[in-house]
């Protein structure tokens, strides 16, 4: 029997994979991206398991918008990242240090 | 056979939310215009987006509510307060594009995606401030971050906006997750998103569970993140910094209405019941952003850098109000935000004025003799500078003083004592900054290129600060009206 615990542990260990991801990523800001989405869509899991065993339906609704508010998030990061690859023929995490601190 | 009521919206139920209505269909006129006129027409983008905004101040003062009223099945709040902040925010966006207009046009930046990107910015804080259900706030934070994401990118030939721009958006979504991942917890404690539920739930057995202190820990960390409060104001020196100076006058004014309203629905009027979980929050972050803030802003030359740091000080003194947990600190720290973006405002404005064809005069040094060169907004600049820090008879004072006694009315008395220490240590760099305009060699001896509407307007933000300073009365009765 799948319980509610078990979507809210499914849903912690993906959001904790998609922070380790962006704070151990010294690479590239591609992957930085996948992470963003990724925590996002353990969110989702977290309110479809809520909405789910409270019976209620908000919490689904919820995720729509969250759905079209990641594409939204999606398209400027990818643009910002084409701004910053024009500028510096490179997406190396490490190489964002043009400002200290 | 089951009749299922079908909810049918009333059109009056749209009037409240007019002027959010108008603000978005104005910033789509907008774009649309940017698109047909002809090249050497697009300065009238500019014109539109101010009548946008002065069309929108129109409304909100037909439409206000003189009680609080929800609609929109809970997901819209129009009371008082909402009205006030609108207004307040339509005012400092206004005097923004203002400001930057000259800026942007040398640097070839005036273009209507620039008012576009401003006005679905406003409409993000309006949502915000309106906001009467988790749903509607995080929808009116993603609507302002978007955009101003894309406000610092905006400068496409300058490598270093976009270095800012990567870090905001990153550590921006970061903050948005940690948020939604809070409110996630919170829906399945109470099982539900509406601030007025929620306030009943969180009153009622609910309010110590594990459950809604994890969830509310991770609300207050989106908090602070929008705040720029200390240990999550890192991306705050860099954005300013690095973002066209224009860009950094927006940032840093408007959007601190936003982030106080959205201090006030969730934490005051959504999670009131648990005030004592976050207020214990709310003290460490306001300690570790006075401490920092104030300590770090002294080692800067950058100017922009430097108010950067002195943002997350006076974040800390706005958390201070808020911490307060009752009427008299939400009024505190009402006042301190609406006169603190007043200074902000202003002292950005001052860069902007001094600015040339190639020449940024963002480092400390560039205001070296300032006095002789142009005595005026010198002066202007000093009475930004003392108000930030506190020296009476400006605003500022008044400010740090009702956030203070607020403070001390709750039995807090070292953290007042902390405090007035650290505004201590912050007057040290504004004075600096003083020091360099009237008792300096001014390096170059160019002439202003501002016009007349830009001058005007700066030397009434300037005096601006000493009026209120000198009569606070009339402000600090509004906030106490509006949230009494």
């Amino acid at each position: 029997m799948i319980t509610l615990a078990h979507y809210l542990t499914l849903a912690g260990v993906l959001f904790a994979i998609a922070v380790a991801g962006i704070f151990l990523n010294r690479r590239n800001v591609i992957v930085l991206l996948m992470c963003i989405e990724l925590m996002l869509l353990a969110v989702n899991f977290n309110f479809v398991a809520f909405s789910r065993f409270l019976g209620l339906l908000d919490g689904q609704v919820f995720v729509f918008f969250i759905l079209t508010v990641a594409a939204a998030e999606a398209a400027i990061g990818l643009a910002i990242l084409v701004v910053l690859f024009r500028q510096r023929r490179s997406i190396n995490v490490e190489d964002l240090d043009a400002m200290k601190g | 056979m089951i009749e299922h009521a079908v909810p049918v919206l009333a059109s009056s139920e749209l009037v409240p939310a007019a002027a959010e209505i108008f603000i978005a269909a104005a910033a789509c006129v907008v774009l649309l215009a940017e698109v047909f006129l002809p090249e050497r027409r697009r300065g009238w983008t500019f014109v539109l987006a101010m009548l946008a905004l002065a069309g929108a101040t129109w409304v909100t003062s037909l439409v206000a509510m003189p009680e609080r009223t929800v609609v929109l099945y809970g997901q819209f709040v129009a009371d008082p307060l909402a009205t006030v902040l609108k207004l307040f925010t339509y005012g400092i966006a206004a005097v923004s594009l203002l400001y930057s207009r000259d800026y942007l046009r040398r640097r070839g930046l005036l273009r209507g995606e620039y008012c576009v990107l401003t006005l679905f910015a406003v409409l993000g804080i309006q949502v915000i401030i309106s906001a009467g259900s988790l749903l509607t706030l995080y929808l009116g934070i993603e609507i302002l971050a978007l955009s101003l994401y894309a406000l610092v990118a905006f400068d496409r030939d300058n490598g270093v906006a976009a270095e800012a721009a990567m870090k905001y958006f990153v550590l921006g979504a970061i903050a948005s997750g940690t948020l939604l991942y809070g409110i996630s917890i919170v829906y399945g404690v109470t099982g539900s998103f509406d601030l007025g539920v929620l306030a009943v739930v969180v009153q009622g057995e609910a309010a110590g569970g594990i459950g809604l202190l994890l969830g509310l820990a991770l609300i207050v960390v989106g908090v602070a993140f929008k705040f720029g409060a200390v240990p999550f104001h890192m991306w705050l020196p860099d954005v300013y910094h690095g973002s066209p100076t224009a860009v950094t006058l927006f940032i840093g004014s408007a959007p601190k209405i936003a982030s106080f309203a959205l201090a006030i629905r969730v934490l005051a009027e959504g999670l009131g019941g648990a005030v004592d979980a976050w207020q214990d929050m709310l003290v460490v972050l306001a300690v570790l952003s006075l401490a920092i803030g104030n300590v770090v802003a002294i080692a800067q030359t950058n100017l922009k850098r430097m108010l950067a740091y002195s943002t997350i000080s006076h974040v800390g003194f706005i958390l201070l109000g808020i911490l307060a947990g009752n009427a008299a600190g939400y009024q505190a720290a009402m006042f301190y935000t609406l006169t603190y973006v007043i200074l902000a405002v202003g002292a950005f404005g001052v860069i902007l004025l001094l600015s040339r064809q190639g020449f940024e005069s963002d480092e400390l040094d560039d205001f070296r003799g300032l006095n002789q060169t142009s005595p005026w907004y010198a002066f202007v600049m000093l009475l930004l500078m003392f108000g930030m820090a506190g020296v009476p008879p400006i605003v500022g004072f008044w400010a740090k003083l009702q956030v203070i006694k607020a403070v001390i009315d709750i039995g807090l008395v070292w953290l007042a004592a902390f405090a007035v220490l650290m505004s201590v240590i912050g007057a040290f760099y504004y004075l600096r900054v003083v020091k360099n305009m009237y008792f300096e060699e001014p390096a170059s001896r160019e002439p202003l290129q501002a016009g007349g509407a830009f001058r005007l307007v700066l030397s009434l933000n300037g005096l601006a600060a000493l009026a209120l300073g000198l009569f606070p009365g009339l402000l600090l009765a509004l906030c106490a009206q509006v949230l009494g």
